[in-house]
């Protein structure tokens, strides 16, 4: 029972990332819109790194890459390897002070952007404009913001377990 | 093992279409999220018209009235052109293609990556969808339909940096290729040479080689020709027609009906010279 509360209140943010990650902006704002999944799926790393695992990184990468109609395995292959990062380092980072978190979350989304252009390069040839790295600093701005949200989801959650 | 599983599913989509089932599946997850965020902007769409008053909607419809009857009337003559055209080609014992099946899909606004110009439609496998089908508005052609997905397909637009479609110019039949640019308002014809004729204001129209795109529907307007002497092919751009982001309403199209017979077997075939290019390779 209250494994499955915890499933579904997980379930659920990561599916609100998504639809935010697909939900349009004007033509302008839509080259600022970060990833949400990703940010939300490194702060559920951090909080339960014994329940969220890579794999469940690399299934919502694979959804993430149906959604978007991109490559099959690109964003299986980002965010498994960001995830990887993040559970190695989950004692440390919980630590650290909010900036340090934030200066961490972005390498994080640089290393996952990086990899995007890559391979989108390997399988055919892309023009890198200053545009493609933006989605990385506002990532990185909103990470407080996804933070204090997540954090009030977890411990609302907490409270609720024992009755 | 999530890395090699990743690599292992990018070598192998890169190389052939076998994920196509795969994807299909996950699709059913992942579709309803589209839906769902369109949901709102199609309320706010059908409250407006729900709500819109009543001499507005008079007026709008006296408008369509009055355009349905000019509409009528130009169908009228070109029906009979088009009868004309048949009967021409047969003298010229070429097959001609008639009748185009059409489906009005309507776009989601949902938007997948910024860098591509990929809309999706809210038409998909269930109804018949395609990859490769052509894509249409009223005013010309927008693009081909890239991914079918059971509840959703995904278009490629024709200014998409990866697409390039067969066209030809209208005033003189001059064959080329108009390549997208990646910007919404552009279109490259980047093989044509310097002394090509080809002036602003020329309307583009597709050729029908290649086999994607039906012959006869116009694709943009030559808005720049610029020389470059030192290079062996001209700087052309173009304006697509058709309002790439501005609609909401597209029609897909099937063009793979039979072309239609010659109306009676020519008894004699005797070589004819000159003939300008078959439209439809095959002959029947």
């Amino acid at each position: 029972m209250n494994k499955t509360i915890w499933f579904c209140r997980v379930a659920l943010t990561i599916v609100l990332a998504m639809c935010l990650r697909i939900i349009p902006w004007s033509a302008t704002l839509e080259l600022f819109n970060p990833d949400w999944v990703l940010l939300t799926l490194i702060y559920w790393s951090l909080a339960l790194p014994e329940r969220v695992g890579i794999f469940h990184a690399w299934t919502i990468g694979l959804l993430t890459d149906v959604l978007t109609g991109q490559l099959f395995g690109q964003h299986a292959l980002a965010y498994s390897l960001v995830i990887y990062a993040c559970l190695k380092l989950h004692k440390r980072l919980r630590q650290y002070a909010l900036m340090q978190q934030v200066l961490f979350i972005f390498c994080a989304l640089l290393v996952s952007q990086l990899l995007f252009f890559f391979i989108k390069n390997l399988h055919h040839p892309i023009q890198l404009t200053t545009d493609f790295w933006l989605p990385v600093i506002t990532g990185t701005a909103c990470w407080p913001l996804v933070y204090r949200v997540l954090r009030c989801v977890r411990l609302s959650m907490q409270t609720n377990q024992p009755e | 093992m999530a890395v090699i599983a990743s690599i292992a599913l990018l070598v192998t989509e890169h190389r052939s279409s076998k994920l196509d089932t795969l994807r299909l599946s996950l699709s059913y997850i992942v579709d309803p999220l589209k839906y769902a965020i369109d949901l709102p902007s199609a309320l706010i769409k059908q409250a407006t018209e729900s709500f819109g008053s009543y001499t507005a909607l008079v007026r709008e419809n006296a408008n369509l009235r009055n355009e349905q009857l000019v509409r009528q009337t130009q169908l009228l003559k070109l029906d009979s052109l088009e009868k004309e055209n048949v009967r021409l080609r047969a003298l010229l014992e070429n097959s001609f293609k008639l009748g185009e099946q059409v489906l009005i899909a309507e776009l989601l606004s949902i938007n997948t990556s910024p860098y591509d110009h990929i809309l999706v439609v809210n038409k998909g496998t269930n109804f018949g969808v395609h990859p490769q089908q052509p894509v249409l508005d009223a005013n010309g052609v927008v693009g081909q339909v890239f991914r079918a997905l059971p509840l959703t397909s995904e278009i490629m637009l024709i200014t998409d940096l990866n697409h390039a479609i067969p066209v030809q110019i209208n005033r003189n039949g001059l064959l080329t290729i108009a390549v997208g640019s990646g910007q919404l308002n552009q279109l490259n014809l980047p093989f044509l040479p310097s002394n090509a004729d080809i002036r602003p204001g020329d309307l583009l129209i597709t050729s029908g080689l290649g086999g994607t795109f039906p012959q006869g529907y116009p694709v943009g307007v030559v808005d720049e020709f610029t020389s470059q002497p030192n290079k062996p092919f001209a700087n052309i751009t173009a304006t697509p027609k058709s309002l790439l982001d501005r609609n909401r309403e597209l029609m897909i199209v099937w063009s793979h009906s039979t072309p239609v017979p010659l109306i009676s077997k020519p008894t004699i075939s005797e070589p004819i010279l000159n003939t300008p290019a078959p439209i439809v390779p095959t002959n029947e």
